[in-house]
């Protein structure tokens, strides 16, 4: 029943082969239409503008963006969602099983609109070409996957996944991938119950203005709203943010604004007022004030300070030094210098911020997306002024993080609320407002000079990095600590100063986007490597080798390893593929000469988990008096697999099959703190908690059962059957008392990694282990109209142990889209670049073959050997890329994205040179 | 209000009557929406009868303002119209062929609407109607008169885009350049409509260019300059694209949009001769 009308809802629409009525009402979007009134949630909103294809469904057979789609122009089509081609099509099941077998949903949010589509394609074509898959799926974002296990899914190629029991290294398929593919998960839009109350939430429409609120109630008031929020509504702190001593942004604004899209105010209503309302109608007086926008003109004396105590707006600097630089630059043989800068990258999860709250038993619930459940409960404690015991934070499937979701962003405003109201109420950002509002990836302005002696050892590292950490702090501080830790890439270099800024300005908060500035420092960083070697007339990649650390040689930060260190392996790995594709390069070059080919290698190293800091993760778990085994796992799964992972290596170190554990979690309520889902942390941190509480609950019922380490356990059906060589042992598990959570047998494990704090020269243990990784790549180049197209990469990635090598092949592919998108085409300009079609990520179409190698050189710290990945995999890309573009071309990109603009400019200049 | 005429004269009624919003694939309409401005009536052209027809004879095609991209792309038509094609593969994704209608594209009058530099190379008119006045034709060329702004007055409806039989023979191809492949604005466009001679020479030839002027135009001085050339030995210069007057934004600097632009010409110029 339509929720528009007062009458009976009279218009049919025939959707899933049923049918159903509804009003809606004139201009109503399709996709709103049968998401709110006919409660079809598998329908998925991204844009809202035909941009991103989640909202794909089949109308009389032919996929449409549903946003576009005026819901009376719909009555008596045939409407195909996901759901329905998912009860019925024989395409939509060949295509259930092989994405499934692919991994080729992560987040799952775009998945709806790439069966959709991909069944309107199988329809036509049963056997389509890659082009065609192509073709056919070129309106559906996706930005988890990079693209290339959904056109082998589509293309029903055979799959690495096994069906196996799931023991560590197997490539099982995703634990809750069948749920995602079937639209049964629910993100953040998802969730609120019809007729919900919603928030609108009014932002700053200048980068820094002096504002005072009119009559808001009185407006709300005359516009038949429930309530008003701001800044006199705070009961707690005005502030929040995610380091300590940092919580320096506001959940409204207080006279003055920051930066476009500083929250102000917030009004409350049933959603046919809200949407009824213009912000800008709302009473508040403006007054544009001059604004900071950019680093240098920020630290002037005369711009205005953004926040008390920050001098001339340095938010906070990082250093790291070992040797003499200075010297060591001046004994070098040949040195290189440069001037490196990247802009604003915006994380573009297909999954706009969303979610809903609730006031149960005079407790706050808060149900949105979120990589930081507990870290959320302890923003919404600070700003409620609520005990936390009265909040209980429930995440809902994240349609994709990569760090911004990190934040709080909605969720203060969903608690107000719901606490103001006594109502339920929801808030799902557009996304324009998601882009305004969200962290970046830092804006960075390297100079970076490096020596070399004869024999082509780095002789003196000399690093200045300034960061535009925009409005607020936010995790501005971790980029600044990280960066001249990492700015060295994963090499020996005695002769080190890296230094660190991060400095304010009216532009968006910058945060955490997958590597933390890191991925920025390694441009500059390996860009220069290259130069290095062409000075000395080395080859690349051998230049790399000779310098790559090993076992034994300490990194800039004095710490050593006597095991694990990966990155001579992984450069060892593309020997063979490095000659081949630069002497096809070659032939290629000599017969074109328009269109030029290049190949370009670098590498990267990420240190996992946080910085010198402490970052334990929990683990549960139980076995009930039936024998289900329960896993409280905590450890967000944003796409990236850890419900998979943590499980793997929790039944393995239980010693089951993985079919028998139950998962509960994420639920502040249910799971122990696993930490927050970055930093590339959950499946050496989280995993360990895993292995640890799988182990002692393992040690729980050998020790009952009286039973060697090597006994094979069955649990199941009330019993516990240890086999050993004696023979069978069976444990009831109904002899056992059950404690208050119905558990007979549990146990609770936390592991936090071994760090040592840096001194004032940036020396000490930051990390217990380090990843690494170095890929290649293939571009060509139209040299006349400055397009670059990478045509191929191969990645060598150490992972320490692959848990899941189907994973890890979905990180690895995932991150060098992203990256490929930072070098190419990503820029987000404030106030210009505020939707996905000004602002523009990869699509199937540029994402080319990706080959994985795996290098399995094992961590002693890493759960079976593992180490994190999620970071490591952008790491190299956009550096791989611009090297590959000085091959092709002979020109040095310095600036990122290497628009064709910028490249055929740069291109150009030389040539007139 | 959701107005779905079937016919003409009754949308043209409506049209007179009610000052509605008129709609045709959605594409332009709902990404333009602004917060908390819900527009209250709608016509939606999609039903009326003939409009989703693509007709030829007498050396007529007639394109019917409900006709999709896709609907482009599946009909049979003369290699002239092959750059339109090649637009229409190249607009948005499969999503938006399926909806975005052609005559939308043209009455949104963006800069970079993606169908008006091959129907400028293939010399295409528009007939609009209204109730009181009737049919009047006028070239596309006089239809677009700015960004955003075209000569439709309030009451007329585009009752059809009308091609008049190019020349037999007569071939063509469309360049499109943006930052990534699908769901992509033009940086710079290019069509070219070619007719050659029994020498393999250029008898005629139409060039169009979009994104690199306020309203996509043909390069008339150019295509007289080709004329009796052969295509294998044509050059375009610097001088022949100084007419447009790109903008720098985003997607790329004026100086760029002009070399990609010469590019294209000598490209799809090539390609349209298949030499």
């Amino acid at each position: 029943m339509s929720k528009h009308s007062s009458g009976k809802a009279n218009s049919k629409f025939l959707i899933n082969g049923e049918t159903r009525f509804a009003n809606p009402f004139p201009g109503q979007r399709l996709s709103e239409l049968l998401r709110e009134n006919l409660g079809q949630r598998d329908v998925k909103i991204g844009c809202n503008a035909g941009d991103c294809g989640a909202c794909t469904v089949l109308l009389d057979g032919a996929p449409v963006c549903a946003c576009l789609v005026p819901a009376h122009r719909a009555i008596g089509q045939k409407i195909e969602t996901v759901q329905g081609l998912h009860a019925s099509d024989q395409f939509a099941a060949r295509l259930k099983n092989s994405f499934l077998e692919h991994g080729a949903s992560q987040c799952g949010v775009c998945t709806p609109g790439m069966i959709v589509s991909s069944v309107a394609l199988l329809r036509r074509v049963p056997e389509p070409s890659e082009k065609q898959v192509k073709d056919a799926l070129g309106g559906v974002l996706c930005r988890c996957t990079g693209y290339r296990k959904i056109i082998d899914a589509v293309m029903n190629l055979p799959s690495a996944s096994t069906g196996s029991i799931g023991k560590v290294g197997d490539p099982i398929e995703h634990v809750d991938g069948m749920d995602k593919i079937l639209a049964n998960v629910k993100y953040g839009d998802d969730v609120a119950p019809e007729g919900c109350l919603e928030v609108l939430i009014i932002r700053s429409p200048f980068p820094r203005a002096l504002f005072k609120l009119g009559d808001l109630s009185g407006f709300a008031l005359s516009r038949g709203l429930s309530a008003v929020l701001t800044a006199a509504d705070v009961k707690g702190e005005n502030s929040f943010g995610v380091i300590p001593g940092f919580e320096d942004q506001p959940v409204f604004a207080e006279e003055e604004t920051r930066y476009t899209g500083d929250a102000v105010a917030a009004l409350i209503g049933p959603s046919e007022i809200i949407r009824t309302i213009d912000p800008t109608d709302a009473p508040i007086s403006w007054i544009d004030l001059p604004a900071a926008q950019d680093i240098n003109s920020a630290q002037l004396a005369s711009a205005a300070q953004l926040h008390i105590g920050r001098n001339q707006n340095v938010m906070c600097t990082g250093f790291v030094k070992c040797g003499a630089s200075d010297t060591a630059l001046k004994k070098a043989h040949v040195t290189v210098e440069g001037h490196f800068q990247s802009g604003f990258v915006e994380h573009a999860y297909i999954e706009p911020e969303a979610g809903f709250a609730q006031v149960v038993n005079g407790r706050i619930e808060v149900h949105a997306c979120t990589q930081a459940p507990v870290m959320d409960l302890e923003g919404l404690e600070r700003v409620l002024g609520i005990d936390k015991s009265r909040i209980r934070v429930v995440p809902t499937a994240v349609g994709g993080g990569f760090g911004s979701k990190l934040d709080l962003s909605v969720q203060p405003y969903l608690a107000m609320a719901a606490l103001k109201t006594g109502k339920p109420v929801r808030l799902c950002y557009t996304r324009t407002e998601s882009m305004r509002s969200s962290t970046k990836r830092h804006p960075s302005d390297i100079v970076l000079k490096i020596g070399a002696d004869k024999n082509g050892k780095i002789s003196g590292f000399e690093f200045f990095g300034t960061f535009d950490t925009g409005a607020y702090a936010s995790w501005g501080p971790t980029v600044a600590n990280r960066v001249p830790v990492h700015a060295s890439g994963p090499y020996q270099i005695s002769d080190y100063t890296a230094k660190s800024k991060g400095v304010h300005t009216n532009n968006p908060p910058s945060g955490a986007f997958r590597g933390f500035g890191v991925p920025q420092s390694a441009i500059a960083q390996e860009s220069l490597f290259d130069d290095l070697a062409e000075k000395l007339g080395q080859d690349p990649l051998e230049f790399r080798i000779i310098n790559a650390l090993e076992n034994g040689t300490p990194t800039v930060c004095g710490q050593v390893f006597d095991q694990g260190v990966g990155i001579k392996a992984c450069f060892q790995a593309l020997r063979n593929v490095w000659a081949e594709e630069r002497a096809s390069a070659e032939k290629f070059n000599a017969q074109n000469k328009k269109q030029k080919r290049g190949v370009g290698v670098a590498g990267g190293w990420y240190g996992c988990g946080n910085t010198s800091l402490p970052n334990p993760s929990t683990i549960k778990s139980g076995i009930r008096a039936d024998g289900t085994i329960v896993l409280h796992q905590g450890a967000m799964d944003i796409g990236q697999g850890a419900n998979t992972v943590i499980t793997q290596i929790f039944a393995e170190a239980l010693g089951v099959e993985i079919d028998t554990i139950e998962r509960i979690g994420s639920d502040t309520d249910l799971t122990p703190d696993a930490g927050k889902t970055s930093a590339s942390r959950q499946t050496f941190v989280s995993g360990n908690a895993a292995r640890l509480a799988g182990k002692a609950l393992r040690h729980a019922i050998l020790d009952r059962i009286n039973v060697g380490e090597d006994a094979e356990l069955v649990i199941g059906d009330g019993v516990v059957c240890a086999k050993d060589a004696a023979g069978e042992h069976l444990l009831a598990l109904s002899s056992l008392e059950v404690d208050a959570e119905g558990f007979v047998l549990h146990s609770m494990e936390s592991y936090d990694p071994p760090t040592k704090p840096l001194d004032q020269n940036g020396q000490g243990h930051p990390y217990a282990q380090f990843g690494y990784a170095a890929q290649l790549a293939v571009v060509e180049v139209d040299t006349i109209l400055g397009t670059v197209k990478p045509i191929k990469f191969v990645a060598a990635h150490d992972v320490g142990k692959a848990i899941n090598p189907m994973l890890v092949e979905g990180q690895v592919h995932g991150g060098i889209a992203q990256g490929l998108g930072m070098a190419l085409m990503e820029e987000y300009i404030p106030g210009r670049t505020e939707n996905f079609h000004d602002y523009l990520i990869p699509t199937i179409g540029d994402i080319p073959p990706i080959e994985t190698i795996i290098i399995e050189e094992p961590d002693a710290h890493g759960p079976y050997g593992a180490k994190g990945l999620g970071e490591h995999v952008l790491v190299p890309t956009a550096p791989a890329l611009l090297n590959a573009i000085k091959y092709a071309t002979g020109i040095r990109m310095r600036k990122v994205p290497a628009i064709p603009s910028e490249v055929h400019a740069a291109i150009h200049g030389k040539a007139t040179q | 209000m959701y107005l779905q005429p079937q016919n003409l004269n009754e949308a043209l009624s409506m049209l007179q009557e009610s000052n509605p919003k008129v709609i045709a694939g959605g594409t332009d309409v709902y990404p333009t929406l602004s917060a908390g401005h819900q527009l209250a009536k709608f016509l939606d052209v999609t039903r009326i009868h003939g409009f989703n027809e693509i007709s030829s004879g007498d050396g007529v095609v007639r394109i019917g303002p409900a006709v999709t991209w896709s609907d482009i792309l599946q009909v049979n038509l003369p290699p002239a119209f092959d750059a339109l094609k090649q637009a229409a593969f190249e607009v948005g994704s499969v999503q938006i062929q399926n909806v975005g209608t052609i005559v939308g594209n043209v009455c949104n009058a963006s800069p970079a609407a993606d169908g008006v530099p091959p129907l400028l190379a293939l010399d295409a008119q528009i007939e609009l109607s209204s109730s009181e006045r009737g049919t009047r034709i006028l070239p596309l060329s006089k239809f677009i008169k700015g960004v955003r702004n075209t000569d439709r007055k309030p009451d007329e409806l585009i009752s059809a885009i009308i091609v008049k039989s190019a020349p037999p023979g007569m071939r063509s191809a469309f360049e499109k350049l943006g930052s990534r492949r699908y769901l992509v604005i033009s940086i710079a466009m290019t069509a070219v409509n070619v007719l050659l001679d029994d020498d393999g020479l250029i008898a005629n030839v139409r060039i169009a260019v979009g994104s690199c002027s306020a309203v996509a135009v043909r390069l008339h001085r150019l295509e007289k300059e080709l004329q009796g050339k052969d295509p294998r030995d044509v050059s375009i210069l610097k001088s022949h694209v100084a007419s447009l007057s790109p903008l720098d934004d985003v997607r790329g600097t004026a100086v760029y949009r002009l070399a990609a632009v010469q590019e294209q010409i000598y490209r799809s110029l090539r390609r349209a001769c298949d030499v």
